[in-house]
């Protein structure tokens, strides 16, 4: 880019610029975290919105947390996951469990926090045990797998009586606050985002390019697609224990098929292999079915017409295997701004 | 006669009924380039499939002296078995760097590491240039150069080379002959599968002949060049 432009900059020019200013100025993130932290804090405090979109906001980190774990094996795996509900009903029936008939009342809100990581540890424990046999084979066999440890997880919780059966726990108290959401939101873009770019993260990536080059690149594939479905299984777990606490009453129905395909259709709507698609494709898919609501009925025509043309128009999704720069490590930005410089120069080079 | 690097005694390979390799059995010793030549289906490929791990065999394997048949492939990688697969199998919406990176998954040597990628960018400089570039945006030279490297990032003791020069243009074929030749110079063993025997043979200390899962035919690159029946079947009369 050539800074030695003379005419004046017209408004769309400023604008990127002042976006690029934004986009790569990392300080702004803590103070972002620290404004956001607060804002969770005072908004219920103060009702500085009414309740009902309150709700919809803690909705909306909730459906990030998933979109995320889903895209983990989805997207940077490449594996093809379609039973999540079923690790979120584990989460929500462990953490619901411990709230109603475990915990006394009065020390719920202490415990809340222990509540929901039990919730992802016993998904994640689950989730590793599904994954032992399904990672035994390569291709379509994990979205059966999964797809019947949905099923059996549903049919396994109808038939305790102990914890409700086909009726549910009724009655979980309202535990789930913004706060909470916000703080286990960005817990896991952190966990999740980390993972990725770590060594273990780059042999998953490695294994939806190619499972043989990356087998002969000395990657434990094996090992590594046990600890990204592990991992993946936690936060969906995590996420099953904040809902159950939102919506204070669950049953087997609520975690079946319908809500794993709301998960994928995050996935695919935000984009395979990005954070920021994934908090993209659940925010304005859990938006767009609120605003919807007046539409009844129709709405769930709607919403997979909006499907098919994003299929058809972008298949990627809207940030497909791109990703926001404040999310790339920044080695990884430095030196590509580095070699775009020298590109830059070179090619000014050659055209003089 | 250096040590035997690699030994392979009476190899066979099935898929399914079709037997791929009937019991073949050849040494390679440390220090040397040694070839597997033959046609496409002699099962050259099969057998370097069966060196790294990736398919069942029966028969027996031996690096230095260790039986490698129940060990897994990225283990042995980590042994120092280092295979450049058929068709290059590069990473293609990962960048160079990040290629480079994966084959260093199993090592702890950070100082070590860093040493290796000055040692990979001072033979390729092209990568160091692209080193941000993704990989299925490099040229089909530049991808062969990337899964040499890659290999040589692995800490290859012995590297495993599936037809390096398939589908590449005689300057880039020669070019990368000439560090197939540096590497072996520096240390490494290499074993090397061709179609393209001529070059092959010169490069090679000793070569076999594959023909439809046997060794019809074994001695040194210069002897196996003046061989007529190899001039006839391989090297265009």
């Amino acid at each position: 880019m050539a800074q030695t432009s003379h005419p004046p900059l017209t408004l769309r020019q400023k604008l990127t610029q002042l976006w690029e200013k934004i986009a790569t100025n990392r300080r702004l993130l803590p103070i972002l975290l620290v404004v956001g932290l607060a804002l969770s804090f005072l908004i219920p405090e103060f009702n500085l919105v009414n309740p009902y979109v309150q709700l919809i906001m803690m909705y909306v980190g909730i459906n990030i947390i998933l979109t995320l774990s889903l895209n983990l094996i989805n997207g940077y795996m490449g594996e093809f996951s379609v039973g999540h509900a079923g690790f979120m009903a584990v989460g929500a029936y462990i953490s619901a469990v411990l709230t109603t008939q475990i915990f006394a009342r009065d020390l719920n809100p202490w415990l809340f926090p222990l509540a929901v990581l039990a919730g992802g540890i016993g998904a994640a424990l689950i989730g590793l045990i599904v994954a032992i046999p399904s990672f035994k084979t390569r291709g379509d066999y994990l979205a059966i797998v999964t797809l019947a440890f949905n099923m059996i997880v549903k049919s396994v919780i109808e038939n305790i009586e102990a914890i409700g059966g086909p009726r549910g726990i009724p009655g979980i108290p309202r535990l789930t606050t913004l706060p909470w959401v916000f703080i286990w939101t960005v817990l896991a873009v952190w966990v999740i985002r980390n993972f990725i770019y770590s060594n273990h993260g780059r042999g998953v990536l490695s294994i939806r390019e190619d499972e043989i080059a990356s087998d002969l690149m000395s990657v434990n594939t094996r090992k590594s697609k046990l600890l990204a479905f592990t991992l993946s299984s936690f936060f969906a777990g995590i996420a099953g224990a904040l809902f159950a606490h939102v919506l204070q009453f669950i049953s087997p129905k609520v975690f079946d098929i319908l809500k794993s395909t709301d998960i994928l259709i995050m996935v695919y709507l935000g984009g395979i292999g990005s954070i920021g698609g994934s908090i993209l494709g659940a925010s304005i898919f859990t938006i767009l079915l609120e605003l919807l609501r007046p539409l009844g009925m129709w709405r769930m025509v709607l919403m997979p017409l909006v499907l098919v043309l994003l299929m058809l128009f972008r298949p990627r999704g809207i940030m497909g295997m791109r990703e926001f720069r404040w999310f790339v490590p920044i080695d990884d930005l430095e030196a590509t701004r580095r070699w775009r410089a020298r590109k830059e120069a070179g090619d000014a080079a050659a055209s003089s | 006669m250096n040590d035997v690097l690699l030994s392979v005694q009476e190899l066979w390979v099935s898929y399914g009924n079709i037997k791929a390799i009937h019991g073949i059995s050849f040494d390679v010793h440390e220090g040397e380039i040694v070839t597997l030549i033959g046609a496409n289906g002699a099962g050259k490929s099969s057998t370097l499939r069966a060196i790294s791990g990736l398919i069942p065999y029966t028969g027996k394997i031996l690096y230095k002296g260790q039986e490698l048949r129940k060990i897994s492939a990225d283990k042995i990688v980590g042994m120092g078995i280092a295979q450049v697969p058929e068709g290059r199998g590069i990473f293609g919406n990962l960048t160079v760097l990040e290629n480079l990176k994966l084959a260093t998954w199993q090592r702890k040597d950070k100082p070590e590491i860093a040493r290796d990628f000055e040692r990979v960018f001072g033979i390729f400089p092209r990568l160091q240039e692209r080193r941000n570039q993704l990989g299925g945006t490099l040229s089909g030279g530049e991808q062969q150069m990337l899964a040499v490297a890659r290999a040589l990032m692995s800490r290859g003791k012995m590297v495993l080379l599936d037809e390096p020069s398939m589908g590449l243009a005689p300057v880039l074929v020669r070019e990368i002959f000439r560090i197939i030749g540096e590497i072996n110079q520096s240390g490494t063993t290499v074993l090397l599968v061709e179609q393209n025997a001529n070059m092959a043979l010169r490069a090679a200390n000793r070569g076999y002949v594959l023909e439809t899962g046997n060794i019809t035919l074994s001695g040194t690159g210069a002897e196996l060049l003046g061989n007529p029946r190899v001039k006839e079947a391989y090297l265009g009369g």
